[in-house]
């Protein structure tokens, strides 16, 4: 356990040291939470509540979904692809670690850098020209931790199983990709799910990637209060029990078929 | 002697098949889902800001087909910065070919086309669903915003990648302006905030890629009341943002010391 911390202690402080980058990616964040907070204030002058969800809902939940981005790594692949790729990868293999707990570690230590450096700025900016919605009662800020560390595992877990892949395909792009784009649409990212037709919606909020940011933020603004947070929490548990076990099994399926690039 | 280069950089692709049939095809998706979003929202209200569906369905093709025009063949420049960093940008300037050619089509993805076919797919589909004659004046007022519009995004391209001139690790701000700036091209500009509209129009130009020429297009009012004639100053603009591209692109080159290794 205390190797694990270790290795998310050095993950967070690695990404403390891309100090422009950092600086660099909340003003894109801000940027894009300016322009899509002003596409949902347009809907919602037209319709004034839509499934749960308020012309100030709405703003928050932009501001709020920019600072998600990062932090979940909805963008882009566990640097693991690439040591796959390399074949870095059979030295991991070597060591006596699980391969799948340490990079669990890392991911958490890059998450809780990000959630403060990339999470808190993009909201703090927005709220400097809108009224954004902050919870007052701390059981809430303490449901919303608990279930944004949740989603960050289970997006862990999910683009573990993608990274994987590069076993068979030798190159990361292409599943990277398609894995991003998909966490995008379905974890409320680009639109919150609220918004979805009625034959969408259930699903979308029912599958893996609502855990990322359509859950924790619903949390965030109060909608869920008391045992239905455990509903949520339950939710995102399950989800994360069954990616973290198929890691295992692909992991397990990879390592036999382990063949070092040019070795 | 650009198709040559990039002929060479296709091959190359091609030999990860997999891999890359699943990036064009997720391209295409990202493009599917940007347009996805924008039915999600009209599945919820009629008009959004007194635009109806077809009508932002055309915003949104002409900006996806100027985007993806300058995606697929100026985009490259980005990589400037990582050429940059790693000092591999030595060799962009001994070879007798330009530098910003060669960077464009030693880079050049094939897959970024994906966009193209999708965003003129809806543009098309647009202008079908669109009220409203289609005069040869109009026609070719379409054809000129899309090319002008591409020529808008190129620059905003080579303006923000020459940042990495001066500095390596801020190339996510170029995000903000090109992909943050075809976002906010496929809506009516009416929704953004006054301080939003004002920089679109007169810093970083991207209301005219697609929302001041399509108010004359598609006949519309401006709910502010801009000047009419700004619907046909794209050209003019793409011409003038030309100056600022170039001079930082060369000021940039100029700038360029190597990693000293």
């Amino acid at each position: 356990m205390r190797l694990y911390w270790e290795v998310a202690r050095r993950s967070f402080r690695r990404y403390s040291t891309y100090r422009a980058a950092t600086f660099a990616g909340v003003f894109t964040n801000s940027v894009f939470g300016f322009i899509q907070a002003y596409i949902l204030l347009a809907i919602f002058r037209t319709r004034p509540a839509i499934h749960g969800l308020d012309a100030s809902a709405a703003v928050t939940y932009a501001f709020a979904s920019q600072g998600f981005l990062a932090m979940m790594g909805a963008f882009g692949a566990l640097e693991l692809s690439e040591r796959i790729r390399t074949g870095d990868v059979v030295s991991d293999l070597y060591r006596p670690v699980d391969l799948q707990r340490y990079w669990l570690a890392n991911d958490m230590g890059r998450a809780g850098f990000q959630a403060l450096a990339r999470g808190l700025p993009p909201f703090l900016v927005g709220g400097l020209a809108f009224h954004l919605r902050v919870p007052t009662d701390p059981a809430v800020w303490a449901a919303f931790a608990l279930c944004t560390t949740i989603g960050v595992a289970v997006s862990f877990a999910f683009r573990f199983v993608v990274s994987l892949s590069t076993f068979w395909l030798l190159d990361e792009r292409g599943p990277t990709q398609l894995a991003s784009v998909i966490a995008l649409f379905f974890s409320g990212f680009i639109l919150p799910l609220n918004l979805f037709p009625d034959g969408i919606r259930p699903l979308a909020r029912a599958l893996p990637w609502a855990s990322y940011v359509q859950l924790p933020i619903e949390v965030f603004l109060g909608q869920h209060r008391g045992g239905a947070v455990l509903g949520v929490v339950a939710q995102q548990t399950a989800w994360l029990a069954v990616l973290l076990l198929a890691g295992r099994v692909v992991l397990a399926a990879a390592t036999r078929k382990v063949v070092v690039q040019g070795g | 002697m650009y198709v040559h280069l990039v002929r060479a950089r296709v091959r190359s692709d091609w030999q990860y098949r997999t891999s890359f049939v699943l990036f064009t095809l997720s391209v295409t998706l990202v493009t599917l889902l940007d347009f996805l979003a924008i039915a999600v929202i009209f599945s919820n209200i009629p008009r959004l800001a007194g635009w109806s569906l077809a009508e932002v369905a055309f915003l949104y093709g002409v900006a996806g087909v100027a985007f993806a025009l300058g995606d697929t063949f100026v985009s490259q420049v980005e990589y400037v910065a990582r050429h940059v960093k790693q000092g591999t940008f030595d060799r962009f300037l001994v070879r007798p070919v330009g530098p910003l050619l060669q960077i464009c089509a030693d880079e050049f993805a094939f897959r970024r086309a994906g966009k193209l076919v999708q965003s003129g797919a809806i543009l098309v589909g647009a202008m079908v669903a669109v009220h409203g004659a289609w005069t040869p004046g109009r026609l070719l007022a379409t054809a000129a915003t899309v090319l002008t519009g591409s020529v808008i995004f190129s620059e905003i391209w080579v303006i923000t990648s020459s940042i990495a001139f001066w500095t390596v690790d801020t190339q996510e701000v170029a995000n903000s302006f090109t992909y943050g700036g075809n976002y906010m091209s496929q809506y009516p500009l009416d929704v953004f905030g006054p301080w939003l509209r004002r920089l679109a129009i007169g810093v970083v130009p991207i209301a005219f890629v697609a929302y001041l020429p399509s108010l004359w297009i598609l006949d519309k009012n401006d709910s502010i009341g801009l000047p009419a004639w700004l619907s046909f100053a794209a050209p003019a603009v793409a011409a003038l943002l030309l100056v600022p591209a170039r001079l930082l692109w060369r000021t940039g080159i100029r700038r360029y010391r190597s990693t000293g290794s």
